[in-house]
Formats: C-alpha cells, sequence, structure tokens
C-alpha cells in the first residue's frame, strides 16, 4: 500500500486487515468499524484477559511462551557503510508459528522499521524505546565493545518487552522481523513514507488549532508524563554522577597499596602489617571496581531506558490528541451545513471510534506500562542495594581478617582494656 | 637492651606494661565531641605521681611583643595526683594553668638542647598540612585546635613518659607554674647553646668515618619521611574523593522525595529510601572526622624524622669535631718531627723565613719545640675529650634510638589497626544504610 494518497476513509488506513491480523484484540469492542463481527478467538480473549490482569504474572515463565535473545555482534563491510548485525533468536510455542526456534540476523535499522510499523499500527499503545541512534556521553564510538554489548543489551530487552506486550507481540510486523531471512521485501510494503507525512502535516494543523478539551484521565496522564520525565532524568543524571565520582575515588584509591608496599620496604617489625594492608586495600579496589560495574550494567541502562520512556509517552500523548483533533475538525465541520451532510457523517463517525479505540488502547496499556515500569525500576534499585550490602560485607571481611592476623579480636573496645 | 634496666627506680614485672590511657576527666557528653586520646604509654616515676591532661582550649586577645593586638589560643594543663580514688570519694580538683603554643615551642627547644642524645617527641603542627577539605586548614577552626589540643597532650604525655625526660624539672615547672616559668628556662642559659648547636647542624661538613649504624638510620629516616608524606597526600585525595561519592547520593535523597510525590503505588518506598540516601550522604563527616585521627598519628611520626635525622647529624658534629682534632694533632705532630730532623715537609712559615733569612739559633728551636710540645699536649687531651664525647653521645643516643624503635613499631602498628577498626565501622554503617534502603525499595 505504498504511495497511497491520503483517503477520506481514515478507518480503512488504521484497521488494516492485510497487514495485522490482530486487530479483533484492538479493543474490547468486539466489532470493526464496518459493522461486521469480531472473530472472537481464543487467542484474543486470552490477550483480552492479560490485559486486566496484574503484569507481574507475564514475568512468570509458566505464561511467557517465547523467548528472544540477541547475541553474536558481527561487522558487515560494504562498499558504502560499515554496521553490525545481531544474531536474534526465537524459541516459541505459539500456534502462529510455523516452527519453534528461529534464527535470523538484524541491524539497527532493521529494529527501528519494527518500532515505527508498531507505532503506525498503535499509534497510542506504549511501546517500548530502542536505545539512542547515537551515544553522544563519553565520545563512545560505534564499534566500541562496551557500546555493542550496551546497544545489543538494550535491543535484547527492547524485543523482550515487545514479547511480553498482549498486543504488539501479535503483530504480524513482529513476527515478521521474528522469522523472515529477508526483511526487505517487507519492508517495502506497509503504509509509506507519503502517509506518514501525510499525518505530520495533520497533526502539525491540528496541534497550531489546539484540542477543544482533553479528557480529565489524560489531563492527569500529561502532568504524570512530564513530571516522571524529569524525576527519572534527574536519577538518571545522579547515577552517572555518582558513577564519575566512584571512579575517581578509585583512582585515587590504587595508590594507596604501592605506597604501603614502598613503606614495608624500609621497615622491620612493621613490614608484615604494611604488606598486609596494602593488599587489604587493593582487595578494597576491585570490590569498588565490581561496584562501578554493577552501576553501569544494571541501574543505569535501565533509568536511561525510561529516559526515552518519558519522551515516546510524550509523543504517544501527542497522537491520541492528534487523533481526537482530526475528529472534532471534521465534527465542527458537519455542523456547518454546507458540506455533504452523509458522507461527512460516516466519516465523523468513523473517526469517533477512531478516538473511542486510540483512548481505550492507551487507558489499557496505561496500567500495564505502570507496572512494566515499577517492576523494572524497583528490580533494578533492589539490585543496586544488595550490591552495596555485598560491597561493604566483602570489605568489612578484608578488614577483619587483617585484624585477626594482627591477633587482635575484632569485637575489641579499643577505648579500654589492654593491648594484647 | 631493655629501657627499664637503666633507670633503676622502675620496677616493672611485666615487660608488657603498657598501659592505655584515656582523658578520664571528660564527661560522657564532652567525650562525643572531643577526640579521644589512646596513646599508649610507659609509666615513669612521674607518671606514677600525676596525672596530664590538656583539657581545654580558648580564645584569646592581647597585645603581644610589637604592641599589636591579635587573637590567640591558649590550652589548659591539667594536673592531678595519680592515686586512685576511694569509694564514694570525690577525686581531687586539678591545678592547672594556661599556655599557649608558642610556649609549648619554646619547651621543646629546650629540651632539644639540654638533651642532645635524645630524640625529643614533636609538637602537632603549626600550620594543618596535608589536609583534604580546605576549611580546616585554618588554625582558628575548632576541628583544627581540637586536633592540636590532643596533639600538645600527646606531646606532654610522650615527654613525661620519657625515662630521662620526665625528670627534668624544667618541664615540670612548665606543668605547675604558670607564671616565671618562662624566666626559669632563660635562666638556664640554653639559648647561647641553642644558637652555636642549630647553626652548625645546618652547617656542611664532610665526615671521613661515621658511625654506620647512624648513615642507616639516617637514611631510614628519609625513606621514613618520604614514604609518609606521600602516604599522607594520597590519603588527603582519597578522603576527598570518598566525601564526594557520599555526598551526591545526598542527591537520591532529595530526587526520590521529589518523585514519590507523583506515584501512587511506588511512593511510600521512595520517599523511605530516600532518606535512607540522605543518612548514607551524612555519614561521611563522622567517617572522615576519625581517619582525621589516623593522619595525627602518622604526621607524628613524620614530624618525628626530624629529630631523628637531627640526632644522626649530632653525631656527624661531634664525630667531625673529633676529626678535626685527630687532624689537627696529626699535624703539629708533623710539625715536630720536621723540626726536630731539620727536614722540611710541612710548610710553614718559620721554615720558610729560617730559609730566608737563615737559621734560626738554638734558642729559639728550643723555644719553638717546647711550645710545640705543649700545643701537641693540648691537642692530644683535646682528641681524647671528643672521643669521649663521641664515644657517651653514641652510647646514649643509641640507648634511645632503640627505645624510639620499639615505641615507633608498636604505635604504628596500633595505627594501623585502629584503621582497620574504623574501615569496619565505615562498612558496618554502610550495610546498615543500604540494607534499610533494601528494604524500602522491596516495598516500591
Amino acid at each position: 500500500m505504498s504511495g497511497q494518497t491520503v483517503s477520506a476513509d481514515f478507518s480503512g488506513h488504521m484497521l488494516d486487515l492485510e497487514e495485522d491480523e490482530d486487530l479483533e484484540v484492538f479493543s474490547k469492542n468486539t466489532s470493526l468499524a464496518d459493522g461486521s463481527p469480531v472473530p472472537n478467538s481464543p487467542s484474543s480473549m486470552i490477550n483480552q484477559y492479560r490485559l486486566e490482569e496484574d503484569t507481574a504474572e507475564q514475568q512468570n515463565g509458566n505464561t511467557k511462551d517465547i523467548f528472544i535473545t540477541v547475541d553474536d555482534p558481527e561487522s558487515h563491510v560494504t562498499a558504502i557503510e560499515t554496521f553490525i548485525v545481531y544474531r536474534v533468536l526465537t524459541k516459541t510455542t505459539r500456534s502462529e508459528f510455523d516452527t519453534s526456534e528461529y534464527e535470523v540476523r538484524r541491524r539497527y535499522q532493521d529494529f527501528l522499521w519494527l518500532r515505527s510499523r508498531l507505532e503506525e499500527s498503535h499509534p497510542t499503545l506504549i511501546i517500548h524505546p530502542l536505545p539512542e541512534k547515537f551515544v553522544m556521553r563519553g565520545m563512545v564510538e560505534r564499534f566500541n565493545e562496551d557500546f555493542i554489548q550496551t546497544r545489543r543489551k538494550a535491543l535484547q530487552r527492547f524485543l523482550n518487552k515487545i514479547s511480553e506486550h498482549p498486543i504488539l507481540s501479535y503483530c504480524q510486523s513482529f513476527k515478521v522481523f521474528l522469522t523472515a531471512q529477508e526483511l526487505t521485501s517487507h519492508k517495502k510494503q506497509g503504509a509509506g513514507f507519503l502517509s506518514r507525512m501525510g499525518e505530520t502535516m495533520r497533526a502539525v494543523a491540528n496541534s497550531v488549532r489546539g484540542l477543544r478539551s482533553r479528557p480529565a484521565e489524560f489531563i492527569l496522564m500529561q502532568e504524570y508524563v512530564e513530571a516522571f520525565g524529569n524525576k527519572i532524568s534527574s536519577v538518571d543524571r545522579v547515577t552517572q554522577r555518582i558513577i564519575r565520582e566512584q571512579r575517581e575515588y578509585l583512582d585515587e584509591l590504587k595508590q594507596y597499596s604501592p605506597t604501603y608496599t614502598q613503606w614495608a620496604g624500609s621497615e622491620e617489625e612493621l613490614a608484615e602489617p604494611l604488606k598486609s594492608v596494602a593488599s587489604c586495600v587493593e582487595r578494597c579496589s576491585k570490590e569498588t571496581e565490581e561496584r562501578i560495574h554493577h552501576l553501569s550494567d544494571v541501574l543505569l541502562p535501565v533509568l536511561h531506558e525510561y529516559v526515552l520512556c518519558a519522551e515516546s509517552l510524550k509523543a504517544v500523548m501527542k497522537r491520541r490528541d492528534n487523533i481526537q483533533a482530526e475528529f472534532e475538525v471534521k465534527n465542527e465541520a458537519l455542523a456547518s451545513k454546507k458540506v455533504d451532510q452523509e458522507a461527512l457523517q460516516e466519516e465523523v463517525d468513523g473517526l469517533a471510534d477512531r478516538v473511542e479505540q486510540a483512548n481505550n488502547a492507551l487507558k489499557g496499556d496505561w496500567s500495564h506500562w505502570q507496572n512494566s515500569m515499577r517492576t523494572d525500576l524497583k528490580s533494578a534499585f533492589i539490585s543496586t542495594a544488595e550490591k552495596n550490602v555485598e560491597y561493604y560485607e566483602k570489605c568489612l571481611a578484608v578488614w577483619e581478617s587483617f585484624l585477626l592476623s594482627q591477633k587482635v579480636e575484632p569485637s575489641d573496645d579499643r577505648n579500654s582494656g589492654d593491648v594484647s | 637492651m631493655r629501657v627499664e634496666e637503666e633507670a633503676p627506680l622502675m620496677m616493672m614485672a611485666d615487660s608488657e606494661d603498657v598501659a592505655v590511657i584515656t582523658n578520664t576527666d571528660l564527661t560522657s557528653a564532652e567525650s562525643e565531641s572531643k577526640i579521644i586520646n589512646t596513646m599508649v604509654e610507659r609509666e615513669t616515676d612521674l607518671l606514677r605521681k600525676i596525672e596530664i591532661n590538656v583539657a581545654e582550649a580558648e580564645k584569646r586577645t592581647g597585645k603581644n611583643t610589637v604592641n599589636i593586638q591579635e587573637t590567640y589560643t591558649v590550652y589548659l594543663i591539667e594536673t592531678r595526683p595519680a592515686e586512685s580514688v576511694p569509694e564514694g570519694g570525690t577525686p581531687a580538683a586539678p591545678d592547672s594553668l594556661w599556655r599557649r603554643y608558642s610556649e609549648f615551642e619554646l619547651l621543646r627547644t629546650y629540651l632539644l638542647v639540654t638533651y642532645p642524645y635524645i630524640i625529643i617527641p614533636p609538637l602537632p603542627e603549626k600550620r594543618a598540612e596535608f589536609m583534604w577539605h580546605k576549611l580546616s586548614a585554618d588554625n582558628l577552626d575548632p576541628d583544627f585546635v581540637e586536633r592540636r589540643r590532643v596533639g600538645l597532650e600527646n606531646f606532654l604525655l610522650r615527654v613525661a613518659s620519657h625515662p630521662i625526660l620526665s625528670t627534668d624539672k624544667i618541664f615540670f615547672r612548665f606543668l605547675t607554674e604558670e607564671k616565671g616559668w618562662r624566666e626559669a628556662v632563660l635562666e638556664t642559659g640554653f639559648q647561647d647553646k641553642a644558637d652555636s648547636r642549630l647553626k652548625s647542624l645546618s652547617a656542611m661538613f664532610r665526615v671521613k668515618n661515621p658511625d654506620t649504624r647512624f648513615t642507616a638510620l639516617k637514611q631510614y629516616s628519609d625513606e621514613l619521611n618520604t614514604v609518609v608524606s606521600h602516604l599522607l597526600r594520597v590519603r588527603a585525595r582519597v578522603a576527598d574523593r570518598l566525601y564526594g561519592v557520599y555526598k551526591v547520593h545526598g542527591n537520591y535523597g532529595r530526587v526520590f522525595s521529589e518523585w514519590s510525590a507523583i506515584e501512587k503505588e511506588m511512593g511510600d518506598g521512595l520517599q523511605s529510601a530516600g532518606h535512607h540516601m540522605d543518612t548514607y550522604a551524612a555519614s561521611i563527616d563522622d567517617i572522615l572526622e576519625e581517619e582525621e585521627h589516623y593522619a595525627d598519628q602518622l604526621k607524628e611520626y613524620l614530624f618525628y624524622t626530624d629529630a631523628v635525622r637531627s640526632i644522626c647529624r649530632k653525631h656527624e658534629l661531634i664525630q667531625y669535631e673529633l676529626e678535626m682534632a685527630a687532624q689537627d694533632l696529626a699535624h703539629k705532630k708533623q710539625q715536630k718531627e720536621e723540626l726536630v730532623t731539620g727536614t722540611v715537609r710541612i710548610f710553614s712559615l718559620k721554615g720558610m723565613t729560617s730559609k730566608l733569612f737563615g737559621q734560626e739559633s738554638q734558642e729559639q728551636r728550643e723555644s719553638r719545640l717546647a711550645a710545640l710540645g705543649q700545643s701537641i699536649q693540648e691537642g692530644e687531651e683535646m682528641v681524647k675529650e671528643k672521643n669521649k664525647e663521641c664515644q657517651e653521645f653514641m652510647q646514649a643516643a643509641w640507648e634511645d634510638i632503640e627505645r624510639f624503635k620499639e615505641q615507633k613499631d608498636k604505635d604504628l602498628r596500633e595505627a594501623l589497626i585502629s584503621y582497620a577498626i574504623m574501615q569496619i565501622s565505615m562498612c558496618k554503617k554502610g550495610i546498615q544504610v543500604w540494607s534499610n534502603a533494601k528494604e524500602c525499595f522491596n516495598k516500591m
């Protein structure tokens, strides 16, 4: 359907039956825009059920029927460019898939394609963000080891998030992404550049006009999204700062051991305790290094993803607003009596449905997203706290072993009693 | 060589005769804010009679010697009888007097000059060095004053527990006589000795046969000075960075609090976790304050290296004087021999003039011989004297050096142990805070 000019019948565009077999679960409204009943497939009922359930259940291995890994980054060199290709491995028991295992190779651009397809099909669902195209901080180059690993993990998380989503995971584009050996032919299909352009232009026009009235719950949602975006960015910044400070601390700490060792070289009786202290400090340095790695590998990526989430949430809210605005424009035109009432009425009805579907989709997905966010951040913070406890426990053990080696009881109160 | 053998009045049954002295006069409220002096000491006659502490510090203003108004700090020295207080009895009120830092310096200079073969304990630093936190580098800063108070007390206790220094009358009067002490010190005339001694200490001279033990000691002292200075600098930088790490976590506290306001389920957990982050950030102040004490222990031995170095220099000076005297004697003997045999091997003005203006008379020759003989005799006396001085100095000094080495090994080992204990305490606090935070996150 590429190259199609923007038609007045938006419903045909929205309910893209050739592309998405999942539309029966698009909303709780079981009838399509054209009035025909929606086939109540078992999977659609399960998915509707899932929308209401606590998302924590989905993390449970029992309900998870699809497992995706992204690994094996490989450099691909062509005449024009160099890029990284990842292996995407899918294992599933779902009936929609022909076999239980798929292996394909994908590059970052392919992930971008997938996400934009999902966005097009479901403009008001909250889709997990992809890692950024470029990383500005730290001057990391694209083919740096750490960068590739960080990106790889984020891509894997992205696909798993999609696979856990009750609606998105049944999107045709998702299936195609996971299974098709060649994506290029699929990329040419689907709503193309021009229709996207048209949407954008309409969006701009509508935003200039402004919304008549946003429903209360979406006003609250908007406020929350703004505030959340602020706070999570702050937490992200604070965490980055902590990592920086820790690194500088570690650099200085590393000076201790050689200094104590050098001192031991001049001493006789004192040589042994000095060398012991040197080794203690060295072990503590290693633990500090571990602590820093944990922050960078576990907490920071999650925080960063939710910073991107906040941005994508704002985009979702904007799209919802646009859908409502489009309806309002046409609805107002209806009142002017200068136009073809019947045709316009049909269009307006279609748009009204679209608004309702969009709102319901967002409302449904909102609690799903909030639970997911809470689970992810909670687990990341807990992990960080655990790591810090572990860090201090290990350092404690190091120094207590030093005291034992000096034949001192660790629990001695140094301010009284004799020294043995 | 055990020090106890040299001080017959000290009867120690147990060679492990060390006791940890604490500031027993501090109330519990005071001891929370004041640093406990846990210096390890040996008991001397003096310490058996009295307890010494530097209890307080106070700011004073007054006109100085050039009639300019200045602010300075005075320290209260308290002494009280060392007998234990009977059950239900009240401890005797201490005698006390005020001294300022310059008076301590005067005392120390007196001791340096009067006991040149003893390693005199150092005073706490005049100005704060190796500081990680610029704020406490100010002499009038309460933390600096407090640490100096502890350092001065330490100095007095070290002198009081030295077998020889503790018997010094001027030292006793320093502790007990507020007025008149200054005159008493100056009356000893140590100033004169001070000038010449100190001048010669800084002079450059080459010693041909220094005692190898002293050469080795000087080298050790230089090494120790270098490495401890370096360690103190590293410590200051580490402390600075650690401060940064802890304080940044305070930002979590602020942000979590703000964030909790917009959340429903996560709100409580975030808010309380934030409080723990604030606690974590605040905990570094006490931790680093404690660590300052460790740095002070290192600094004391850094300053000790100066005292050790000056002992080595004194040895060199005496050795040099001995060598000069011996050389002078040899020169005179040579002159005599030449005079007797008539050969001129050594240039002398007399010899030259007699060559030029003719031989001298028998009378002149004999009077010259007699003068030389006298001179040689004096020279031999001088060499004997210098030799004795040298031997005595080496023996006395080496005794004190052995005592010092033992003290140093013990003290520094103690310091390392207390450093480990500090680290353990820091770790325990960290475990507590982060376990609490984890509980809060669990409630999210």
